[in-house]
């Protein structure tokens, strides 16, 4: 049946947000959910309270301790793990309480990364609005949630008034049909993207994934995909829920009923005929596994590929190679699994498959940073913990931890690190650091190995069964 | 309120790179205090000093140069303010005293920062900015009521820029975005009364 006007999932749920048409392309949107994390939380709400503007919807902004908290096991309540970062914590934590808004401190046992907590609490759900001033807010889009990163003036703004000021971006869709090869998972899908058309590919549209692979991803896999959005330059991205994102959502603590969530969501499907300012295509089976070897995730390459012919010798000079090098074989100093990227439970279990009766190299420091509270718990509960640490990975407290330095403890300048994370920009982990992205197995693999490797490459191992 | 932006003249910095992202603009080990003020020092701390933490200039980067070492204006690549949303970025860059970032594109959030800090984003095409030099001593002059760029020394150059109506309003009058949408304050709550019917779920209280 077609519509007259013939809308996208995304123009439907930013249509029953919009308040007020605000001139020249801009409108007033309603927000239904504000995430604060205490890097800027604090800034903002102190921000606010000294300019005398009370908070529009304090039931609706939520406030987690994530960013710059200790990542020691042991740690304590301020714990920060840079250098003077207990008054952030405290800050937030004290304006938090004294504005009224929800506050999961670093106790809490809903504690995490916000993009990884906002899910598992039923923040992010289908058809809301949700914000918060960190990039990677767009992993939310994977639930079907209008969610996008802002500053944080604009969070002030929203807690001022309970709207926000935004442009309606353009709208990409990106076509991912077929099977993903073994071995292949979202995060390679992401990678290979962003290397096929540049960092500024989406033009800071907002992107809908749709097509055989995408329908097929767990929330979790989606979750992964959505993240990296923004290293494409994408103002959001969006999955449009279906049965699996129903069966995720349903039952979640801030979430509706499963009749209501049904009903809402058939209400917001794209119509048919509806049309997107740009369209991409990929084939699931041309994807392999991906591994970034320059300064930015656009450079990328899949894992048996080497550093292309017109590298900049900017990158090659910071991350010490050569046109041509083969990147799997380059020894590693350090290994990293966690983040708002790769720290749910599929990706811990995904990481631990491989490191099941092996050890890690000798000269390799590795950790593995659970997402959220929740995820450790139910890592810990099937006995992931013992595999991490019985491997020789540090097992640490949920938050940001490693994916990026703020002063404090880090690997040493030079250090080649293979990263679950999202950016592998100059410094990200600390002065000198080179990062290199990948998905989870392959950093448990090259940790195991002491050079970039796949697991495919490992050994075979007795009892293992993932061998 | 901050200072309304109408026309500024000044010394102009070139950044020749793509994909300059906010970790560079302002790496997160410079945000030491629980404020926005006293950011401009950690302004590109990773490529302006020495060593990490130090505050030894290296003295090829270019705001070290003694040309430009007073710039205003700054110009780069494509994607300029990718990355983080840390509004830190453009309070380091208003801190050290830019007023206009001229660049092929910006990362989304970045750019919506820069309007509501008084600081003007240009989009300009990649041709127009391989003119400027990163070697010259050049300065510019922007006009935001009427949209234009000029360079004195090379009025061939010159040109002109889009920019919206609201970013240009805010900029202009130096307004704080929170009053003007406070203006709207009764669209606001009849839109929330209506919400609230139509999707109480969102409106429950915990």
């Amino acid at each position: 049946m077609h519509t007259k006007n013939p809308r996208t999932y995304f123009s439907k749920v930013w249509d029953i947000h919009k308040v007020d048409d605000a001139g020249d392309g801009y409108d007033l949107l309603g927000i239904d959910r504000l995430l604060l994390h205490e890097r800027t939380g604090g800034v903002a709400l102190k921000s606010l309270a000294q300019r005398g503007f009370d908070l529009k919807i304090p039931d609706r902004v939520f406030a987690v301790i994530d960013h710059i908290v200790s990542f020691k096991s042991e740690r304590g309540r301020d714990d920060a793990r840079t250098p003077g970062g207990e008054a952030f914590i405290q800050e937030t934590r004290e304006m938090a309480i004294s504005a009224g808004i929800h506050l999961i401190d670093t106790d809490s046992p809903d504690q995490g990364i916000v993009h990884v907590v906002a899910p598992e609490l039923g923040l992010a759900i289908p058809g809301a609005s949700i914000v918060c001033p960190d990039s990677h807010t767009c992993s939310l889009g994977a639930i079907g949630a209008l969610a996008w990163g802002i500053g944080s003036s604009e969070a002030e703004h929203i807690m001022a008034t309970g709207v926000l000021r935004a442009k309606k971006p353009p709208q990409m869709r990106i076509h991912i049909d077929g099977t993903l090869k073994s071995g292949v998972s979202a995060k390679d899908v992401a990678l290979h993207l962003i290397a096929k058309y540049g960092a500024d590919g989406a033009k800071r549209s907002a992107i809908e994934f749709v097509g055989s692979a995408v329908s097929a991803m767990t929330i979790e896999e989606r979750l992964t995909l959505c993240n990296l959005a923004i290293e494409f330059s994408a103002y959001t991205a969006i999955i449009p829920p279906d049965a699996h994102t129903l069966n995720y959502v349903a039952g979640r603590r801030f979430a509706p009923s499963r009749d209501v969530l049904e009903r809402h969501i058939a209400s917001l499907q794209g119509d048919e005929g509806a049309t997107f300012d740009y369209e991409l295509f990929l084939k699931a089976e041309d994807i392999s596994p991906q591994i970034s070897w320059g300064t930015n995730p656009e450079e990328s390459v899949a894992l048996s590929g080497r550093v292309p012919d017109k590298a900049s010798t900017r990158s090659l000079d910071y991350m010490g190679l050569e046109t041509g090098d083969e990147i799997a074989g380059q020894s590693i100093g350090g290994a990293f699994i966690g983040s708002c990227t790769n720290g749910r439970l599929s990706d811990l279990r995904a990481a631990a498959a491989v490191l099941k009766g092996r050890k890690i190299a000798n000269g390799v420091r590795a950790v593995c940073v659970p997402g959220s509270q929740s995820v450790k718990r139910e890592a810990e509960a099937l006995g992931l913990d013992d595999i991490f640490q019985n491997a020789g990975f540090e097992w640490g407290a949920p938050g940001c931890a490693m994916c990026f330095y703020a002063g404090g403890e880090t690997f040493l300048p030079g250090t080649r690190v293979v990263s679950t994370t999202n950016r592998n920009f100059e410094g990200r982990q600390g002065p000198g650091v080179r990062t290199h992205l990948a998905s989870p197995a392959v950093v448990a693999a090259s940790a195991i190995a002491g050079v970039i490797c796949a697991p495919s490459d490992l050994p075979l191992i007795k009892g293992n069964g993932d061998a | 309120m901050l200072e309304p932006f109408v026309r500024h003249t000044g010394r102009v910095a070139v950044l020749r790179r793509d994909n300059v992202d906010t970790d560079q603009i302002i790496p997160s080990r410079e945000m030491k205090s629980v404020s926005r003020t006293g950011l401009g020092e950690g302004l590109f701390a990773g490529w302006r000093y020495v060593e990490a933490g130090g505050r030894l200039p290296n003295p090829d980067f270019i705001l070290n140069k003694p040309g430009q070492r007073r710039a205003t204006v700054l110009v780069s690549g494509r994607n300029f303010g990718c990355g983080s949303s840390r509004e830190h970025a453009v309070w380091a860059l208003a801190d050290y005293g830019f007023r206009v970032i001229i660049a092929e594109s910006f990362g989304e959030i970045f750019y919506g920062n820069c309007i509501i800090n008084g600081i003007l984003p240009i989009v300009m095409d990649r041709a127009k900015l391989q003119a400027l030099s990163p070697h010259a001593v050049i300065d510019l002059t922007l006009d935001l009521k009427t949209q234009t760029v000029s360079w004195p020394d090379h009025p061939d150059w010159s040109t002109m820029f889009s920019i919206d109506s609201y970013a240009k309003r805010l900029l202009i009058s130096g307004l704080d975005s929170i009053r003007l949408t406070q203006e709207k304050t009764e669209q606001i709550d009849a839109f929330l009364r209506q919400d609230a019917e139509a999707r109480p779920w969102i409106y429950q209280t915990y």
